[in-house]
């Protein structure tokens, strides 16, 4: 079942189509990858999902509703969560305070005036955001201002930040750009795991094709603007056509 | 205590035995000696210091948790002040409708503002309620004259109705019958010290506005509007609606000013539109980044700072600085005096200014910073990485 349908999704920036006549639907419980090469319009598609921009034409259905005109934190009280290319997090607030804001944002909704409640007495709140930095091994360094961390604490933090609201589809764009080798592997088993301990549907967009193929059920290749193909990673790899996406037409 | 932390509650301990000890803390020199001008601690000055210290409170709830620079929260003062008069004008002389109705009128008044202004962050945010403010003086000063008595400022007239005045009650602003002036002065040997009773009311109304902002920086909410300032994109991306937030803050140090111009104007019934005026806006910002913006107790520290400064550095005029360096050969006394000059008396924004450039240089962070540098000095210099201490010391 396609818990993500996008149709006839475009988009215009003055002269350039960067999106035009996008078909995809990700079906529920599965890694979905999307692949492309430079300004194929992956984040553009990513955008229109996460109501930053507003396709021209086309709609994006979510569980049945309409992600269009919707903003950002509207869709993401719908369950949908957003991992950056660079991890967007509370810098100069702690770890711990981190993901408190979020465990909030699940319990209260978008706004809630409880000027005179005090934080360390939500107990609740305490124990989802401790379980949850448990699971991403970030509990010993809770009390650690966010902005001092390495840069692949940072990645860990940002990816509890967006499960310990207990999204439905979690999307991801280029989680491991420039990351070394080491830190891309750590959070590819970090991705696996968290998808292991929990019911997520994952669409990411990734220029690492070492990630796209250990982690991915499915792979849509994006190429100007448009879906080229979509198969199972078995049968992306051989594909003549996304050979010709990647590496032009010269080769023929 | 109270619903708050330890650490909380020792500094609003600490804080409340200051303002209750204040007519001695800031009268530490014999009445006739030659310091006594660096006393501070007469009726005018110790309400004012309270006062802008409830300003600069509320001020930091929306500038230091939210990082949003308003430039036009003198308006919300001088809101408060007419407020205050009107009710003074209508009712009577006791101050409680005036300071009332002063926090619900700026309240209002913020609310519209800051819908209207709160569409734009950054500098654009900081023109549009300079904007509203200098709207707001123009507008007292000339249209409003009706309401506002223009130029000559609002002020109390015998002809007044005041319903509900009687001639038991004093005829100056009061509390059930308290007057606000009422200063009772206690001499002990060369030293004086005045207890007011405006004073004391005005630190009282301080000491809870300042235990309800430490509830709002301890609060969930408090804490969301921390996150507005480090980050907007991420809480807008994790669920968060934060127009609503910056609005509420806006409107809460709004009212917080709208208290203070009713003290204002209930320490000295009279209302004029330079409070709205721009340079009060900027001497609030001036407050808070002194003392330390984002800290509890940076503001009210500020705000005691600027206003000694304008108070006493002021009063040095040649004559005093004659006095001071009579023991000095004549040429060496008048050579030193016209260096001194330019920074004391009238020039006191000159040494301001030059203190406020090396605060803000050398300690970002405020007073509050310099205090906790000092404090770790003492402490025996444990020189950790200082974002990770600055978050745990107890001087917030």
């Amino acid at each position: 079942m396609a818990i993500l349908e996008i149709k006839n999704v475009g988009k215009r920036f003055g002269g350039l189509q960067a999106l035009s006549d996008v078909n995809l639907s990700v079906a529920e419980n599965t890694v979905h990858a999307i692949i492309g090469p430079n300004g194929a319009g992956k984040s553009t598609l990513l955008n229109c999902l996460v109501g930053k921009l507003i396709p021209d034409t086309g709609s994006v259905t979510f569980q049945g509703q309409s992600l269009l005109g919707r903003k950002p934190y509207q869709i993401n009280q719908m369950g949908v969560s957003r991992v950056f290319q660079t991890p967007e997090i509370f810098a100069e607030l702690t770890v711990f305070e981190n993901v408190m804001i979020p465990c909030f944002a699940a319990r209260d909704g978008s706004f809630q005036l409880n000027a005179l409640a005090a934080v360390r007495g939500q107990g609740d709140i305490k124990d989802t955001a401790e379980a949850i930095l448990e699971d991403v091994k970030l509990l010993d360094k809770r009390h650690m201002t966010a902005s001092s961390m390495s840069r692949g604490d940072k990645r860990r933090l940002e990816m509890a930040m967006c499960l310990v609201q207990e999204p439905k589809l979690l999307l991801l764009d280029e989680p491991t750009a420039g990351m070394a080798r080491a830190d891309t592997n750590n959070t590819i088993d970090l991705l696996k795991e968290i998808k292991e301990k929990r019911d997520i549907t994952m669409a990411i967009i990734e220029h690492d094709m070492h990630v796209v193929f250990s982690m991915a059920e499915r792979i849509t290749v994006l190429a100007q603007g448009t879906p080229l193909v979509e198969d199972t990673p078995e049968n992306i790899k051989g594909h003549p056509k996304v050979r010709e996406a990647y590496l032009g037409e010269a080769q023929v | 205590m109270l619903g708050l932390e330890k650490k909380d509650t020792s500094l609003l301990i600490v804080v409340a035995i200051l303002t209750m000890c204040a007519p001695f803390i800031l009268n530490p020199f014999p009445t006739d000696s030659a310091m006594a001008q660096f006393n501070a601690g007469y009726p005018d000055l110790m309400q004012r210091f309270v006062i802008f210290g409830i300003f600069a409170i509320g001020f930091n709830i929306l500038f230091g948790l939210t990082g949003y620079l308003s430039f036009g929260h003198a308006a919300f003062l001088g809101i408060g002040s007419y407020s205050a008069v009107w009710m003074f004008k209508l009712l009577g002389y006791n101050i409680l409708p005036g300071i009332f109705l002063s926090v619900i009128t700026s309240g209002l008044f913020a609310l519209l503002i800051g819908y209207i202004s709160l569409r734009r962050s950054g500098i654009y945010f900081s023109i549009l309620t300079l904007a509203f403010a200098q709207m707001s003086f123009a507008l007292a000063y000339s249209v409003l004259t009706p309401l506002t008595n223009g130029e000559t400022g609002l002020q109390v007239y015998n002809s007044d109705p005041q319903y509900f005045h009687s001639d038991a009650m004093p005829n100056i602003p009061h509390l059930f019958g308290q007057e606000m002036q009422s200063t009772f002065k206690l001499s002990m040997g060369g030293w004086s010290f005045d207890f007011n009773t405006g004073y004391y009311i005005c630190a009282l109304i301080m000491l809870v506005m300042f235990y309800l902002a430490i509830r709002i920086f301890r609060s969930p909410f408090g804490l969301m509007l921390k996150a507005i300032k480090t980050n907007q994109t991420r809480l807008n991306y994790t669920g968060l609606n934060s127009r609503p937030y910056t609005l509420a803050a806006f409107v809460i140090s709004g009212m917080y000013a709208g208290l203070a111009g009713g003290l204002m104007a209930s320490m000295d019934p009279l209302a004029g539109a330079e409070r709205m005026q721009w340079t009060a806006s900027g001497e609030v910002v001036l407050m808070t980044i002194l003392g330390g913006a984002g800290t509890l107790i940076g503001p009210v520290l500020g705000a005691g700072f600027i206003k000694y400064f304008e108070n006493i550095f002021s009063k040095i005029n040649d004559t005093v600085l004659h006095q001071w360096f009579a023991f000095l050969p004549d040429g060496i006394e008048d050579f030193l005096i016209a260096i001194v000059h330019p920074f004391v008396g009238k020039g006191w924004h000159l040494t301001l200014g030059l203190m406020f450039m090396a605060i803000v240089i050398f300690l970002p962070g405020g007073l509050v910073e310099g205090g906790q540098k000092i404090a770790r000095k003492f402490r025996g210099g444990k020189a950790k990485d200082t974002t990770a201490t600055t978050d745990s010391t107890p001087a917030e």
